[in-house]
């Protein structure tokens, strides 16, 4: 069934398993309790920093499976996607496995989109089982959009950091685990933010429109949730959401909480917070899902959020376009 | 034609944000860099002192002086250093020539796994590229009115 931009699942797929993998930098916050692996090396033992990003994402969702102890023949599908150009650490990760892969890519969003996605493909019938995933690396975001690692050069007060991290699922059928009940589709939305070092600004819109969009379709309100989370807002962009989403008669501010705001230990050298499909993918996987595992959170609306550029694009002068799509996960 | 033009941003919008920006601190940063970007002029002067007295003059002087403190650029950010002091000293560590070592050693490493013609060599200078071109250009410009007047 479908209202609005609100797909609802007649026999809500679950969570059967999940993990994520984590970099060192991030071990030292709330992550390092709850990863499955953490890394004490940020290149994973490969020779190039892609490939590292390539061989966590394999590794997260060779875990999930394990974890879900379907074995690799039990998958029938896999959905992930990455930040890279050609999504080349998804893709290249998926040659490790004999099921069927399909290529996403949402930029950071790509873990609400793929659950999203998954949940569509176990409720429909269509696969028994999906797995979704997805990772991120700082050094190799930070070469594609940015600068090399070692020049020395300044970030702006607004900037964030790439989180080196990757976290997957496992999405079937059964009596346990947490469900998804329905997602919610985003649509590109684009204020005119040309900055690239503020995401944060360029993002909160879209992640407003689409939570909205998710009261209204759902006919729930921001109390009815014990975690509105959204996916690298970073401190910045929080603050603009809980206003945006104010100024439409939301008040999301009791349980509004940003991936990116909270997986680091200090938000000094990171100023606003973590970035990147990794962050929102280790937060859900590590921490958020394990939460709910335990039964401490029993529903919470999932919108990580993505910012639709390319180096190209912002290199001549267009805006930053951005998108948002959430799911809604309960006990 | 599609897409966002200056006439349809949401002003609005752009002007809020602008209210939410975390201010840049620039006494701060204007201080460590004089402080940091100091230090490094003075390392210089020290060299070159040494090696006068080591009885190098003129164009050899100088020469040699460049080249020490290019090479100490170069050695920090193989050891992964300087950009730690580029962090902290903004144009402090980015104008003297050391900063200029660093925007050329830094791609070179970063791009050694795309290979070494077509990585290292070739995108070595995508940072440094733009000084070349503009220090030449107004080197020119100088030159010319210098030679008019």
């Amino acid at each position: 069934m479908k209202k609005g931009n609100t797909i609802f699942f007649k026999n809500p797929p679950r969570i059967l398993s999940h993990a994520a993998i984590c970099g060192s930098k991030e071990t030292e916050g709330i992550l390092g309790k709850y990863a499955d692996v953490t890394l004490e090396d940020d290149m994973y033992g490969e020779s190039t920093y892609e490939k590292a990003e390539c061989k966590m994402l394999s590794a997260a969702i060779s875990l999930a499976i394990k974890k879900s102890r379907l074995g690799e023949s039990g998958i029938d599908v896999l959905l992930s996607g990455d930040l890279l150009n050609q999504i080349i650490s998804a893709s290249f990760a998926a040659r490790d496995f004999t099921f069927p892969f399909l290529g996403l890519y949402s930029a950071c969003s790509t873990m609400s989109e793929s659950i999203l996605l998954g949940s569509a493909l176990v409720d429909g019938g269509y696969v028994k089982t999906a797995v979704c995933a997805t990772g991120s690396h700082f050094a190799s975001a930070e070469r594609q959009y940015r600068y090399p690692l070692e020049l020395g050069c300044t970030r702006p007060p607004q900037a964030q950091w790439t989180v080196t991290g990757a976290g997957g699922l496992v999405l079937g059928s059964g009596q346990k685990g947490v469900k998804v009940v329905n997602g919610t589709m985003g649509t590109v939305c684009d204020y005119g933010v040309t900055d690239v070092n503020n995401m944060g600004a360029a993002m909160a819109p879209a992640a407003a429109k689409t939570i909205v969009s998710h009261f209204v379709d759902t006919g729930t309100a921001p109390e009815d949730y014990d975690l509105i989370l959204t996916g690298d807002l970073g401190a910045l962009g929080s603050r603009i959401l809980k206003d945006l989403t104010w100024e439409k008669g939301y008040d999301v501010s009791s349980r509004h909480v940003d991936c990116g705001e909270i997986v680091y230990k200090v938000i000094e050298s990171e100023f606003q917070g973590g970035s990147g499909a990794g962050c929102s993918a280790t937060v859900l996987n590590a921490y958020v899902l394990t939460k709910m595992d335990a039964g401490l959170y029993k529903r919470v609306l999932f919108a990580a959020t993505g910012a639709l550029l390319s180096t190209v694009s912002s290199g001549q002068g267009e805006s930053i376009p951005c998108i948002s799509h959430a799911v809604q996960l309960e006990v | 034609m599609t897409g966002k033009t200056r006439e349809n941003y949401n002003e609005n919008y752009l002007n809020y944000v602008k209210t939410q920006d975390p201010p840049t601190k620039h006494l701060k940063n204007c201080a460590s860099a004089f402080g940091v970007g100091g230090l490094i002029c003075c390392i210089g002067q020290f060299i070159r002192y040494m090696l006068q007295y080591a009885g190098l003059t003129g164009d050899e002087l100088a020469g040699s002086t460049s080249v020490i403190l290019i090479f100490l650029g170069c050695l920090l950010t193989g050891f992964g250093v300087y950009d730690r002091i580029g962090r902290y000293a903004g144009a402090g560590s980015i104008v003297p020539i050391t900063g200029f070592a660093n925007s050329v050693t830094s791609p070179a490493i970063e791009f050694k796994t795309e290979g070494w013609i077509y990585g290292m060599a070739a995108k070595m200078f995508t940072v440094a590229g733009a000084i070349i071109v503009f220090g030449v250009f107004s080197g020119v410009i100088v030159g010319l009115i210098y030679f008019f007047i």
